[in-house]
């Protein structure tokens, strides 16, 4: 098998007496989306900085494309992209004038940096604001250059670090489209965020970082089975929640927790327990019940779950 | 896209890149034609208002045109605002991950420090130029020729290359764009206390060794002597003021030597 694009072997990295990273392993393999997930501080961004040469770990290694991120940062900033939380571009220039700028600081000969800047705004719908500069972008238009700046080179893998923090539900839409654009083309994508759904949506495969180690790792399905399927019970009357609850917490072993006024929601045990019987033993309780339903968790409940956060509330 | 290996190549992209980051400051400027007309106005204002407000109340000590004696010290001035311009727009490119997103391409590692400062040399010529067409506006004139007029002006640009780099070095280090803006402000005291605009030897003494000794007194001292107007320093003066010419080479190559070496460090470092 080739190797992987990414890999990430052991890599610690302390700030003073902040450990951001204790031994994270990570491999993301040729042209999948690897999304990594972690609450704020569990050491993502770190660990982008790394792999994307802006920072050395103070132990373990890193190769992405084939070369080593510390002895041959050179070679591994020619064939990666970068795009951050912050829109890393100059607000004073226009949008072209920008991926002008990066094209010829990549090295791209003045006529070929024309081409890619027109190429890229036209792909990415941007060229109707080419030339007007970045300051009177809104927040998803600064985000769609940052992510084409860092497509001019045409990277092999491509670093995404929140690329949708803070914006609005259709401009995540577009990033997230333009993202797919990208996996289509053959583009290795590791990708951090907070948002579930996100992860859910690109992700081949996810990552899941708590205290600077990834904890576990798996596609989005594989990942929910495995802390098995979740049931929701409605009350007729919500006053019956915590007789439900009492019933439902002997049932399955773990707490019910209350989502709304009257409903219950609860992890199902991997051994399996049918439908009917939890049905009976609540009508046995005197608990009318409006309704009863069995389904796959969220990524979020699976994130909180491995994370020991406390339970979501949906 | 070219891979950065022999050392001439290396050199080579350095200064490619410099200039396209001495592009990127020309491209600003022309998206901002307020930022002109405000660089435009600034030196004509400082001209009007100490030539006219303060020089109708300051004697000049030799008994000479306080316009010309002010046009040297204001040449001063403007040379002295470089590490503010600079300092801002660096720490603006490290809060916004312009600078990182720099630091992540295949670009010559000091192409960045050296693209910066290089673009705002460009900047302070085009202020220095507006400020001579304002002092000859106003009167004031170089006396002695061409050689040491150049001599003049180019004492001027050493030293606020010089500068520039402690500009550098401060806006990677606040990494803030507003406390950088914050620093504006004390620029000024910085070039008060100095002889640009009056006599240091009023001064009561503790004040007046900061003066003497201030960089700006130097500048001002050296530009006197060579354009020829009047305030040159006589009888018991501070060392720097006697031999003015060789204290601004001393405190451009000071300042190079320490800055230089600790902007390339800051900018280059990986450790965060």
């Amino acid at each position: 098998m080739a190797e992987p694009m990414v890999v990430a072997e052991g890599l610690h990295k302390s700030f003073g007496d902040t450990r951001a990273l204790q031994g994270l392993d990570l491999a993301v393999p040729k042209g999948t989306v690897c999304g990594v997930l972690g609450p704020n501080g569990a050491g993502k961004t770190t660990a982008v900085r790394i792999l994307a040469t802006l920072s050395d770990p103070d132990a373990g290694h890193a190769r992405v494309a084939g070369y080593d991120v510390v002895r041959e940062a050179g070679k591994v900033r020619e064939r990666i992209g970068l795009a951050g939380q912050y829109a890393a571009v100059d607000e004073k220039l226009t949008g072209r004038g920008n991926l002008l700028m990066f094209g010829r600081l990549y090295h791209l000969p003045r006529r070929e940096a024309h081409r890619r800047a027109d190429e890229l705004l036209d792909r990415f719908g941007l060229m109707d604001a080419a030339d007007r500069p970045v300051a009177g972008y809104s927040g998803g238009m600064r985000r769609r250059l940052d992510l084409i700046a860092s497509l001019i080179l045409r990277p092999k893998v491509l670093f995404l670090d929140e690329p949708t923090t803070g914006l609005d539900p259709r401009s995540r839409g577009q990033i997230w489209d333009n993202i797919r654009q990208l996996v289509a083309d053959g583009t290795t994508v590791l990708l951090t965020t907070q948002y579930m759904d996100e992860a859910d949506h690109l992700a081949d495969d996810i990552a899941v970082v708590d205290h600077g180690q990834v904890i576990t790792t798996g596609t989005p399905d594989k990942l929910k089975a495995a802390i098995g399927d979740r049931l929701d019970v409605t009350t007729e009357d919500p006053a019956a929640i915590p007789a439900a609850a009492t019933v439902l917490s002997k049932l399955t072993g773990t707490e019910a927790t209350t989502s709304k006024a009257d409903r219950l929601s609860v992890a199902l045990p991997a051994t399996g327990l049918r439908l009917a019987d939890i049905v009976r033993e609540l009508d046995r309780a005197g608990i009318a019940t409006a309704e009863v339903g069995v389904r796959r968790p969220t990524l979020d409940e699976v994130f909180l779950r491995l994370t020991d956060r406390k339970e979501p509330v949906p | 896209m070219t891979t950065l290996t022999s050392p001439l190549s290396r050199l080579r992209w350095t200064a490619t890149d410099g200039l396209t980051l001495v592009g990127r400051e020309l491209g600003r400027l022309r998206q901002e034609p307020g930022q002109i007309v405000a660089a435009l106005i600034f030196p004509a204002v400082m001209v009007v208002l100490f030539g006219y407000v303060f020089g109708s109340a300051i004697q000049v000590p030799d008994g000479g045109n306080y316009r010309e004696y002010l046009m040297p010290g204001l040449f001063a001035m403007v040379t002295f605002s470089a590490w503010l311009g600079i300092t801002t727009r660096v720490a603006t490119d490290a809060a916004r991950g312009v600078m990182d997103r720099f630091r992540s391409m295949p670009m010559a590692r000091l192409a960045v420090p050296f693209g910066q400062t290089g673009a705002d040399l460009l900047i302070g010529l085009l202020m220095l130029t507006i400020m001579v067409i304002a002092g000859l506006i106003v009167g004031w004139q170089p006396h002695r020729g061409l050689i040491p007029t150049a001599q003049a002006f180019l004492l001027m640009i050493v030293l606020r290359y010089a500068l520039s780099w402690v500009g550098v070095f401060v806006g990677l280090a606040v990494k803030d764009e507003q406390v950088a803006d914050s620093l504006v402000p004390l620029g000024l005291p910085f070039t008060m206390l100095s002889n640009a605009f009056v006599p240091t030897s009023g001064m009561p003494g503790w004040l007046r060794f900061l003066a003497d000794w201030n960089p700006v007194s130097a500048l001002t001292a050296a530009s006197r002597e060579l354009f020829g107007n009047p305030g040159a320093p006589a009888g018991n003066v501070a060392l720097p003021l006697a031999h003015p010419k060789t204290a601004v080479l001393l405190w451009s190559a000071a300042l190079l030597v320490v800055f230089v070496p600790l902007s390339l460090r800051a900018y280059t470092r990986r450790g965060r």
